[in-house]
């Protein structure tokens, strides 16, 4: 009887919990397909509207350019930070002397250096070098990260040694043994790396917000706020395009959820 | 024997070369990524040390002290945004770290049913980006909003709250939507910590009679700390931070209520008449802070 009891407790809590969690989403989504007078009215079906609030939000801002520009910054940042960090973390464990132990110790400070405490030199670094709404500008800070350094330094310690030495008596170069060999067989850590790297990268709101000036640099998030400065919300529109926002991240996120469980576990191991 | 002497004396010296080389090839594969921290990271925090000592903007700053620092102590917004940064430090680190151990050790039991539905639905809020988790809850916390939908509709409230136009229900709801967002993401890492605790501990506590909640208390816990340690210092680091929330949930209202010390250093950077002197002055308030929350946190992690 009390083991029952402890089950429902227990169940009932998860319920709850996920009920709480899944609430909001559920709430927007099925806001999208409604006209803002029903949401406010309380509507919880979806609705006809999903078609006009599309219209409506296009009218309003330029969504697909949006859309390109978070896609191409995104992506090239993900692309350049799993090159760029992969290699050194590769190199902090393979090629590992005491100097770049302590390099490596140093970089690790960085963790601790809050973006408020950079972000005002780095927007007048840039609009020195005129770099002001420009891809490179939104990416460069972010692209390497004592993190991602750390986790593919990590799974290069259970990379075998062995098959390098093997490698390097066939002949095999360095840049190729990381290639053809490292980069294969740690496709769970890359696929946990892309999964973080490209998140924050589709979500980053500050940096782009100081240093995208230009209209037609635009990127979703930047989108989504501009929504609410009106004086009067049309909620479907809103909840339409928090939608769009939010879905690439989870549709992401269920692509390479299985990997990206896999590759966080094996980097805290 | 005499033969392979000198042929050994080859091998060495050539062999050292083929370590030199091999190191300098590792410098090379790390050095972008080093000179990216160097240059990205380490250069414009010590500017915005010399900044932080200088009056005016551009090309024409001026020495000028520690002014900057001394502004500070008669600053009232500055110190108001102080007091609301630790609220939402204070209040929400620790329930949500609570709730994430609690959930983190539900989902870890092999019996458990429909784990994998569990584990996705407390996940999914941290696919959302910050803006758009702010903009649902603005949306749903508003005077015409579905919370107060429910509380009328309940006959608690006669006529709609106004959340985001009260101070503490403002700040509230900054701390419940924090909640909503991180609680799942802090789970991960404890759920990925307790995969590597043997089950069969468990066992033999049950089987000297532990309950669950002892079990919680006196095995769960000590065996997490090292994560407890690593979830708190990134959470304080993370509010510390905090923008994105103020900026677009309760655009720092009502008044300046709910303003955090990161947007309140964003308007004073970027909007009205920016001061970038006395901005990155704040900013290396947030930077000491953040580090000196990690050392007491170190140092209390390591203690226990």
């Amino acid at each position: 009887m009390k083991r029952r009891l402890g089950a429902v407790a227990k169940y009932g809590f998860l319920i709850a919990v996920s009920l709480v969690s899944l609430f909001p989403l559920y709430w927007m989504a099925v806001s999208a397909t409604n006209s803002s007078l029903a949401v406010i009215r309380g509507a919880l079906l979806p609705g006809k509207e999903l078609i006009n609030n599309y219209r409506n939000l296009l009218g309003n801002q330029d969504l697909w350019r949006a859309m390109t520009n978070s896609f191409v910054n995104a992506l090239s940042l993900t692309a350049l930070a799993l090159l760029v960090c992969s290699v050194a973390g590769y190199a902090f464990e393979i090629y590992h002397t005491r100097a770049k132990d302590a390099l490596m110790n140093v970089l690790l400070l960085a963790m601790m250096i809050p973006f408020a405490a950079t972000m005002i030199p780095l927007f007048r670094m840039f609009s020195d070098m005129q770099l002001i709404s420009t891809t490179i500008a939104v990416i460069l800070p972010t692209i390497s990260t004592p993190f991602l350094i750390m986790l593919f330094r990590q799974s290069a310690r259970s990379f075998p040694h062995d098959i390098i030495e093997a490698a390097r008596i066939d002949g095999l170069g360095e840049l190729r043994i990381f290639f053809r060999m490292f980069f294969p067989t740690m496709r769970s850590t890359y696929a946990a790396a892309m999964t973080i790297v490209f998140m924050n990268a589709w979500n980053n709101y500050l940096w782009p917000r100081i240093i995208l000036f230009d209209s037609k640099s635009l990127t979703m998030p930047m989108l989504v706020s501009n929504l609410i400065f009106g004086y009067v919300t049309d909620y479907g529109m809103l909840m339409l395009a928090v939608l769009i926002c939010t879905l690439t991240t989870i549709i992401i996120f269920f692509f390479l959820q299985k990997s990206f469980a896999e590759g966080i576990v094996g980097a805290i191991k | 024997m005499t033969d392979k002497a000198p042929a050994k004396a080859h091998l060495t010296p050539r062999r050292r070369t083929i370590t030199q080389k091999r190191s300098l090839v590792g410098w090379a594969f790390l050095l972008p990524a080093a000179l990216l921290i160097l240059w990205m990271n380490f250069y414009p925090m010590f500017q915005a040390l010399w900044m932080s000592l200088h009056k005016g903007i551009g090309a024409g700053m001026t020495w000028a002290g520690l002014y900057n620092y001394e502004r500070m102590f008669k600053d009232t917004v500055f110190q108001q945004t102080l007091v609301t940064t630790f609220t939402y430090l204070i209040v929400q680190v620790p329930v949500m770290l609570v709730f994430a151990i609690i959930l983190a050790s539900l989902l870890n039991d092999k019996k458990l049913k429909c784990k994998g539905f569990f584990r996705t639905a407390v996940f999914l809020p941290c696919t959302t980006s910050l803006v758009s988790y702010s903009i649902i809850f603005r949306s749903l916390f508003a005077a015409d909003g579905y919370i107060n939908h429910i509380l009328v509709g309940l006959g608690i409230l006669e006529t709609g709250y106004n959340f985001l136009g009260t101070p503490w229900s403002a700040r509230m709801v900054i701390i419940i939507a924090l909640l909503w967002r991180w609680t799942g993401y802090n789970m991960i890492f404890f759920l990925a910590a307790l995969q590597n605790i043997d089950s069969s501990i468990y066992e033999a506590a049950r089987i000297d009679g532990a309950s669950p909640f002892q079990q919680l208390r006196r095995i769960t816990m000590p065996l997490l700390k090292p994560m407890i340690l690593l979830t708190a210092i990134m959470s304080t680091n993370g509010t510390l931070q905090l923008f994105d929330e103020s900026f677009n949930l309760t655009r720092g209202g009502p008044g300046r209520a709910s303003l955090t010390m990161s947007h309140y250093l964003y308007q004073l950077a970027f909007e009205k008449a920016p001061n970038f002197g006395y901005a990155t002055a704040v900013s290396y308030v947030i930077l000491a802070l953040v580090a000196v929350l990690a050392l007491i946190q170190m140092r209390v992690g390591d203690k226990r």
